[in-house]
């Protein structure tokens, strides 16, 4: 698969963060262009999901620029608010409210960020649920749903949105094994339709299908990037290698 | 034991100690299972039945209801006096029980803050209906509290005028504990997101001064303050009223205790929860209003009403600064010279109405949280 040729979606630029004495991004470098789909893969502590989060400022970087969708990150709120707005996210531990119903959970950023009518949110919420295949579970709550179908909810829940880019925090690490292959299967469904995807995982199996690109991140760094045959046949690093080798014998 | 019995299955044992657990096999096997323990029970036994004999016996039986009046209205105790130790004096409530409930109000207007009582247990009970839920409840709190104010205060509609100095007795205890909770809870609220406010630094330090300052001091030492020294910071000619300055005095004390408990919850919360309001583009109050403080207050529903009853009870403390509540009230009754003595039927009669109140609180509560917690069930 070639990388796309567009306008960038987000762009990182030598961005570095700490947390105390420890150097958790060391000048991350990173241009995401629209509708390319990029997985980010590391050991753990790799800094991966920091950065992940650090695209719609869950995290501050404390050096370099983030620009999302054409606006700066920085300590304004209004410039903050807009890139949310069209940044959604689906988090490890799916975080869905526990105390609202499925069909609350999808359409309260909609009614209260977007101003939508409640009727035609509920008439959206209720369209990517069908898309997640959940629309009969709309009244329950999460905790009456299995964690594969928490998830799809998350990612249902962040679509409501309607984003121009979805990041996704490990999504399938908190699931059952039986239960991934639901949530991949969302999430390759959501590829096809051209959606801007930055994915932290460890599905080498996903990244092959759907990526267009796999970053590997060690030690706070992005240690090589390329398409994911190349990546994955031809490791150039033995940093990858180690981990290639450490990811294939668990699986 | 036998050796056949040795050999059962234990399933099996406990299904037939099951089947055959009637009332009697249940007080043969844990009651009277041996000797030790059947003397325990008759011991215990002989102790509850005298108890309960007693109480009956002094409370019911011997128990005197009223008592003949002298022509000049003052009530001849006598008879109460020759069966105290056998019979309860009820008497003294019956004949006193106006003025512990309402204090030195006007006798012939002392329907005015026995509506008032009505009306508080009226608007607690509509308040705790779920299905009552909604913004116009805010206005039915305005519209019953003006009320009471009309009521207690009077001068208009053509009722009388009593000042707060004649008001007294169970009015001041629902008025301080309602106001009280009312005002509280919210500031309670405000103050413990203030103390979370980590990139609001100013915000921070004042609650925190707050809170710590105030717990820091005995109650009986903030109504002091508000009653004595809070007057001489004023300008001269502002008089704000006692009752006024014991009711912000309890607010602020009320404010502190449960902003605790409210952070408390805040703290319990996972962090997930706000990262996902965050990353669905939510502002800072939609955020809390919606997502944390629903869930943060379901967590604390149990300490939030020990608060609450806490601060119920500790309305009384009112009295060492002259304002004349239930208790007080009890007090005032007992000092009449022919009822002087009878302190244990006037004390278990206001215990009765603290309990009536606590136990309603407590009994909403359990309620509420089996209620709310609906969601959380698997």
């Amino acid at each position: 698969m070639d990388v796309l040729a567009g306008p960038p979606a987000i762009v990182l630029d030598k961005v570095n963060k700490w947390y105390g004495a420890m150097h958790v991004l060391r000048d991350v470098s990173l241009t995401v262009t629209e509708k390319e789909r990029v997985v980010v893969c590391g050991p753990s502590g790799s800094g991966k999901s920091t950065m992940i989060r650090c695209i719609n400022r869950l995290e501050t970087h404390q050096e370099g620029r983030i620009i999302v969708d054409g606006t700066e990150l920085t300590d304004d709120l209004r410039a903050l608010d807009t890139i949310r707005r069209e940044v959604g996210m689906v988090f490890q531990s799916f975080n869905l409210f526990p105390h609202l119903t499925i069909l609350e959970n999808c359409t309260l950023a909609p009614i209260w960020v977007r101003k939508m009518p409640k009727a035609e949110a509920e008439a959206l919420a209720m369209s990517y649920l069908e898309r997640v295949k959940i629309p009969e579970q709309a009244r329950k709550y999460p905790g009456q749903l299995s964690g594969g179908q928490q998830q799809r909810v998350a990612i249902a829940r962040a679509l409501c949105m309607q984003p121009k880019i979805m990041l996704f925090d490990e999504p399938t690490s908190a699931l059952d094994p039986e239960m991934i292959k639901e949530v991949l299967d969302t999430m390759i469904g959501l590829a096809d339709t051209g959606m801007t995807m930055v994915c932290v995982t460890h599905e080498m199996g996903f990244a092959r299908q759907v990526a267009h690109r796999v970053v590997f991140m060690d030690r706070g760094e992005i240690v090589e990037s390329g398409p994911p045959g190349e990546l994955f046949e031809n490791p150039r690093t033995d940093r990858l290698k180690l981990f290639l080798s450490q990811i294939l014998r668990g699986h | 034991m036998s050796e056949a019995t040795l050999h059962i299955p234990t399933a099996v044992r406990t299904q037939t100690a099951i089947a055959s657990l009637g009332p009697v096999a249940w007080a043969r096997a844990n009651l009277l299972g041996s000797w030790w323990s059947t003397a325990v029970t008759l011991l215990l036994g002989y102790i509850i039945l005298r108890v309960i004999v007693g109480v009956v016996e002094w409370g019911l039986i011997h128990a005197i209801w009223t008592v003949p009046y002298s022509a000049n209205g003052i009530a001849d105790t006598l008879v109460c006096q020759a069966a105290k130790g056998t019979g309860a004096c009820w008497a003294v409530l019956v004949d006193k029980y106006r003025l512990i409930l309402f204090g030195r109000y006007p006798y012939a207007e002392q329907w005015r803050p026995a509506i008032v009582v009505l009306l508080f247990v009226g608007l607690y009970i509509v308040s705790g209906l779920r299905r009552f839920w909604r913004k116009e409840l805010l206005l039915v709190w305005i519209v019953v509290l003006a009320a009471i104010g009309v009521l207690m205060w009077g001068g208009v509609f053509g009722l009388s005028e009593v000042t707060e100095d004649n008001w007294g007795g169970l009015p001041i205890t629902l008025i301080l504990a309602t106001f009280g909770a009312a005002f509280s809870f919210p500031l309670a609220v405000l103050v413990a997101l203030g103390r979370r406010a980590t990139k609001l630094p100013a915000v921070k330090i004042l609650c925190v001064l707050y809170v710590e300052i105030i717990r820091g001091v005995p109650l009986i030492a903030v109504l002091f303050m508000a009653s004595v020294m809070f007057p001489l910071f004023m300008p001269a000619g502002v008089n704000v009223d006692k009752l006024l300055r014991a009711q912000i005095a309890f607010i602020l004390f009320a404010g502190a205790y449960l902003a605790e408990v409210v952070r408390g919850g805040l703290q319990a919360l996972p962090p997930g929860q706000a990262e996902a309001a965050d990353a669905l583009g939510l502002s800072y109050w939609q955020k809390t209003g919606f997502i944390i403080l629903p869930q943060a207050l379901r967590l604390v529903i149990p300490p939030l009403v020990n608060t609450f009853i806490g601060f119920f009870k500790d309305t009384s403390l009112v009295l060492i600064i002259g304002i004349f509540d239930l208790l007080t009230m009890g007090k005032v009754a007992l000092s009449d010279p022919p009822w002087q003595g009878f302190s244990t039927e006037v004390y278990l009669g206001l215990a009765s109405v603290y309990i009536a109140f606590c136990f309603a609180m407590s009994k909403y509560s359990r309620g509420l949280e089996r209620d709310l917690n609906r969601s959380r069930a698997r």
